[in-house]
């Protein structure tokens, strides 16, 4: 609390200037990290001085005269200036996709973007330009794949996650390593026998043919996430197929540096072997420990940033992408790195940074990911177009049949062994669409672009074979998998957000295991989980978490969050008409409140009988004065921010969303009253149906005109008790009364409102629901209003139904 | 000695036929419950209350109170019994079992079901067939009673939150003067469908004994 009140501005000034000159600092490492490899990427590059030398003629042109007005000088903004360029591309492309109604539904993006990439390289291609090599491996590696996997890491669901860690892991570890020797090994002997005519497939040793096959068969984490955002699968299947894919990345890294080490050699000894498995643990545990390092730091550094707001989201991104950098230094597993990085940091971080940032931090990493994987997709269309290909029919075919055919055995052979040991068996559909999920992609062009052509005569077919085998998965694997997955029934993502009684029922469920595991006196899963939760709260969270809120337990962080989304949701709705849509009912406080005297209910109701026109009124007033409050707190400040009414620390914030809090509910109430619902509760079914129809909390049905007019009389009561038991039908048989009954009531009336009588005897007949669907539409408000003075009510229909009832 | 060797397995068997308990499991929960009831027949709450893993457990005494629950031992009886031999013990731990490959729809429906029942049970203390909002805020409080005043003051809150969130999800559409009970199983049931219970709930029994057993023993 105390650092908290000290953000207030004079604190902050003395410190804020030192703070500033490290900021500047880091902010020029991550511009250098991040353009040096640009430029490095794309400069060194023949069509640009190509380029160059055509700008050169009409510079000199220029020159000659006395003051150039005008002047062109492409060759000074030229790498900018493409790379702004294909990311405009990428992002219209992008954009344009789903403004076409059908296709996104048909085809992937990927595929898309792909067939884009290819156009695009056969465009520069028909226009006689050498295709720039776009898909550089450093480019890749250094700028298009962190934002991806750290957005993978960041919002990496932890809980599933960790619940299936050991069937990811074997997928990742055992299922990669033996596509590789099986395809490696298979595709060697297949080169083999080839009596009948020579070719160059002889001449390939086991060594090249191993490496190939690690580099061929990781299963790719862009185009997995890229298929598999489309089809909402459910989540389990999901962070299987996208676990293993970010996981397989230290084995894959091993492989190839211990292949790639020794093909020159020509020989592995069994040290070799021995040192490439304690390679891969030190490449993955390191990769996984530099993450967690600079997951940590950023946690750290985020709680000391209540006085510079604006930098806090990057401080985020440069700590991953030096975590990912540091871990690239090492030849470590970056990818690990990052996922470390970003799932270490991000319960801490979110509770240190104001509620902006975590805005800007999601946006910013959902849009350069989204960006770079649609670069990606699009390089690689150009790079086909581009490579050098050598086109091999034996070599394709055999690769794209063995990378399926060791894939659908790895998972039936791997999931029989995970399945004795899972409680939630993974069943025949689950394997086959972990098998069918299997995508290859743009890492794995990228490995084989490495390659030294000294070294590997045959990279130009390795390549080729690459190519097809990632453009077979994507392609008709991607495309066919959203039917597959329909047709099969697989179980979707189901789309609700979490509520907080799951919320209870899930912290309860984790203490209860943890209690049961004790007293049975064996320490399992839930056991360790509980010491380790308990550790975090005890000492780490403390020392990453500035403030109050380090101490707050999960369940009312929780809570507070969801609040505040809620007294969010109101102020951004203005306090509009749509507001209790974020609880799509009538339902408040006072219906579950235990104990409440009955007596207190008439006098409450008939306080608020607003008419529709004052009830906009209040609204209007409300909604105004709520945005004069926001718009005198926004003035420009570079360095601040806008002052916002939820950011000025954690009390503060929590007084105003008190206050929204109140507001909402006092708005909620006065709807309320307003809206008291339907009468006779419907059935469930009609209950849904409206519910389907709309939100009917907006509108006013008749009934709530009633209740309000009707309020003292005490029918009105005894009716609504019996509420639960009366079915809808009662009050279609009473309909034929109901009109009569109304007349004779309302016969002096009559005369002077006739139409407004004809009206009614209309509405009377349906069912309720069906009347709240009829009035709700059109602005009769001054037709109702009339009418709520005179209808007596569905009490006195009722009254009159019992005869009518057997 | 050989004939009471025989009659303990039959009547493990009779108890692994009950609970659905393998006689491995059975066993080591035998020991289990040997060591926590000082070899006596039956166990009682100071038995339990004395684990000493169970010391830092907010909802302890939940815990305890439902293991002698007799709703929670396949019996029609209501009420608590203040001492519980090894069958009833075994009976309320086969509510942690999980499923098999075995089982069928019916069977884990049945399951998940049994297992609702069982948490809704430590949540209605008083058998009326609802959670009331008194008795949902005792479990919220209980939950967050490990974190001193902020929690017992939120947790009014947050309990008032969620049974608004269940009247509201249950019954869309009330007057102010209606009056949502409480939680009925039904809606307990439906709250709770996203969760997966009947995967989700369950512990790890050991199956082959004692090494583990010993250790875990020690430890405690």
């Amino acid at each position: 609390m105390p650092s908290r009140t000290g953000s207030h501005r004079p604190a902050g000034i003395g410190k804020s200037l030192s703070e500033r000159g490290l900021l500047l600092l880091i902010v020029l490492v991550l511009l250098e990290g991040s353009v040096l490899p640009l430029g490095a990427a794309s400069s060194p590059d023949i069509s640009h001085k190509e380029d160059l030398d055509k700008h050169k003629v009409p510079e000199e042109n220029y020159t000659k005269k006395a003051f150039p007005v005008l002047d062109l000088d492409y060759h000074h903004v030229h790498t900018p200036f493409e790379v702004s360029l294909w990311v405009l591309l990428a992002s219209l492309m992008k954009l344009g996709f789903h403004l076409i109604p059908r296709l996104s539904g048909i085809v992937p993006e990927s595929c898309l973007l792909i067939t884009v990439g290819l156009l695009v390289g056969g465009l520069i291609k028909l226009a006689g330009e050498k295709v720039p090599p776009v898909l550089d491996s450093k480019l890749f590696f250094l700028c298009l794949l962190p934002p991806i996997i750290l957005d993978a890491g960041y919002f990496l669901p932890i809980r599933p996650f960790m619940e299936n860690l050991g069937t990811i892991l074997m997928f990742a570890v055992v299922g990669t390593l033996w596509n590789a020797f099986f395809v490696g090994g298979l595709l060697y002997a297949v080169c083999q026998i080839q009596p009948a005519n020579p070719s160059i497939l002889h001449n390939i040793e086991l060594l090249p043919c191993l490496l190939f096959g690690s580099i061929v068969s990781a299963v790719d984490p862009v185009a997995v996430l890229a298929v598999f955002e489309e089809i909402h699968i459910n989540e389990l299947l999901h962070i299987l197929v996208f676990g293993e894919s970010l996981l397989n990345d230290a084995v894959t890294v091993v492989l190839y540096h211990l292949f790639e080490e020794y093909s020159g050699a020509g020989t592995v000894s069994v040290l070799d072997c021995v040192l490439g498995v304690i390679s891969f643990l030190v490449v993955s545990i390191g990769g996984v420990l530099v993450g967690a390092f600079y997951g940590i730091l950023t946690a750290f550094t985020s709680r000391f940033t209540s006085h510079t707001r604006v930098i806090e989201p990057l401080f985020v991104f440069v700590y991953s992408y030096m975590a990912y950098l540091s871990a690239e230094m090492f030849h470590l597993s970056g990818i690990m790195a990052l996922i470390a990085c970003g799932a270490v940091m991000r319960p801490y971080v979110e509770a240190n940074i104001s509620h902006k940032s975590h805005t800007t931090i999601k946006y910013f990493l959902k849009m350069w990911s989204s960006v770079s994987e649609t670069l990606i997709f699009i390089f690689l269309g150009v790079a086909t177009v581009d490579g050098p290909h050598a086109w091999d029919w034996t070599f394709v075919t055999v690769t794209v049949i063995l990378c399926l055919v060791s894939r659908v055995i790895g998972v039936i052979g791997l999931t029989y062994v995970i399945n004795k040991f899972r409680i939630v068996k993974l069943t025949t559909k689950d394997q086959f669409i972990v098998a069918y999920g299997g995508l290859r992609g743009a890492i794995a062009f990228s490995l084989g672009f490495l390659l030294d052509e000294n070294l590997f005569p045959m990279r130009k077919m390795f390549l080729t074979a690459i190519i097809t085998v990632i453009f077979f998965t994507v392609f008709v694997q991607g495309m066919t998998i959203k039917p597959l997955v329909e047709l099969l029934a697989v179980k979707k993502k189901q789309e609700a957000k979490r509520t907080i009684n799951e919320e209870i029922h899930t912290q309860f469920l984790d203490h209860l295991l943890t209690g049961i595991e004790d007293i049975c006196g064996h320490y399992g899963h839930h056991h360790w989980k509980d010491k380790l939760n308990r550790f975090n709260k005890k000492y780490v969270k403390k020392c990453l978490i500035a403030g109050e809120r380090s101490r707050e337990p999960q369940l009312i962080a929780f809570y507070h969050k969801m609040e505040f989304k809620q007294a969010i949701e109101l102020v951004e709705s203005g306090g509009g008409i749509k507001l209790p849509s974020a609880v799509p009912s009538t339902v408040s406080m006072q219906n579950i409140q235990p104990k409440k005297p009955p007596t207190a209910k008439p006098a409450e109701r008939v306080l608020p009988q607003l008419p529709k026109g004052r009830e906009e009124e209040i609204r209007k007033i409300l909604r105004s004065n709520l945005q004069r409050t926001r718009m005198r707190l926004r003035s420009y400040n570079r360095h601040t921010l806008v002052a916002d009414p939820f950011e000025d620390g954690f009390g503060d914030l929590l007084m105003k969303k008190q206050k929204m809090i109140e507001l909402e509910k006092k708005i909620h109430d006065m709807n309320n009253y307003l809206t008291v619902p339907a009468a006779p509760p419907d059935s469930p079914t009609m209950c849904r149906a409206r519910l389907a129809s709309g939100k009917d909390t907006d509108f006013k049905p008749a009934q709530q005109h009633k209740g309000n007019t009707i309020c003292p009389d005490p029918q009105a009561y005894s009716m609504k008790p019996t509420s639960d038991s009366v079915p809808t039908i009662h009050v279609d048989l009473a309909s034929p009364q109901s009109p009569d009954s109304v007349n004779v009531m309302d016969e002096f009336k009559r005369a002077s409102k006739k139409r407004d009588e004809e009206d009614q005897g209309l509405m009377m007949r349906p069912s309720t629901g069906l009347r709240h669907a009829g009035e709700a539409d059109g602005g009769k408000e001054q037709q109702k209003l009339t009418r709520c003075l005179s209808d007596p009510g569905p009490s006195a229909d009722e009254e009159e139904d019992e005869p009518f009832l057997p | 000695m050989g004939a009471s060797q025989t009659r303990t397995v039959h009547k493990y068997q009779d108890l692994a036929d009950k609970t659905g308990f393998s006689l491995e499991q059975i066993k080591n929960l035998y020991q289990r419950f040997q060591h926590l009831s000082g070899n006596e027949e039956t166990i009682s709450r100071d038995n339990l209350e004395s684990i000493p893993a169970l010391a830092n457990n907010p909802i302890r005494k939940q815990i305890i109170a439902a293991f002698f629950d007799k709703r929670n031992q396949h019996q029609d009886e209501v009420g608590s019994c203040n001492e519980i031999g090894f069958e009833q013990f075994l009976m309320v731990m086969s509510h942690f079992r999980p499923p098999n490959a075995k089982t069928t729809e019916e069977e884990k429906e049945a399951m998940r079901k049994e297992k609702l029942r069982f948490l809704f049970n430590m949540h209605d203390t008083n058998n009326d067939g609802t959670i009331t909002l008194v008795e949902y805020r005792k479990v919220v409080e209980e939950l967050l009673s490990n974190s001193g005043d902020i929690g017992q003051e939120a947790a009014k809150a947050i309990a008032d939150a969620a049974m608004l969130e269940v009247a509201s999800t249950n019954v869309p559409h009330m007057g102010p003067e209606d009056f949502y009970a409480g939680i009925t199983f039904e809606h307990f049931e439906q709250i709770l469908e996203g969760l997966e219970m009947e995967s989700r709930m369950h512990i790890r029994f050991l199956d082959v004994n004692t090494a583990t057993m010993r250790c875990g023993k020690s430890q405690s």
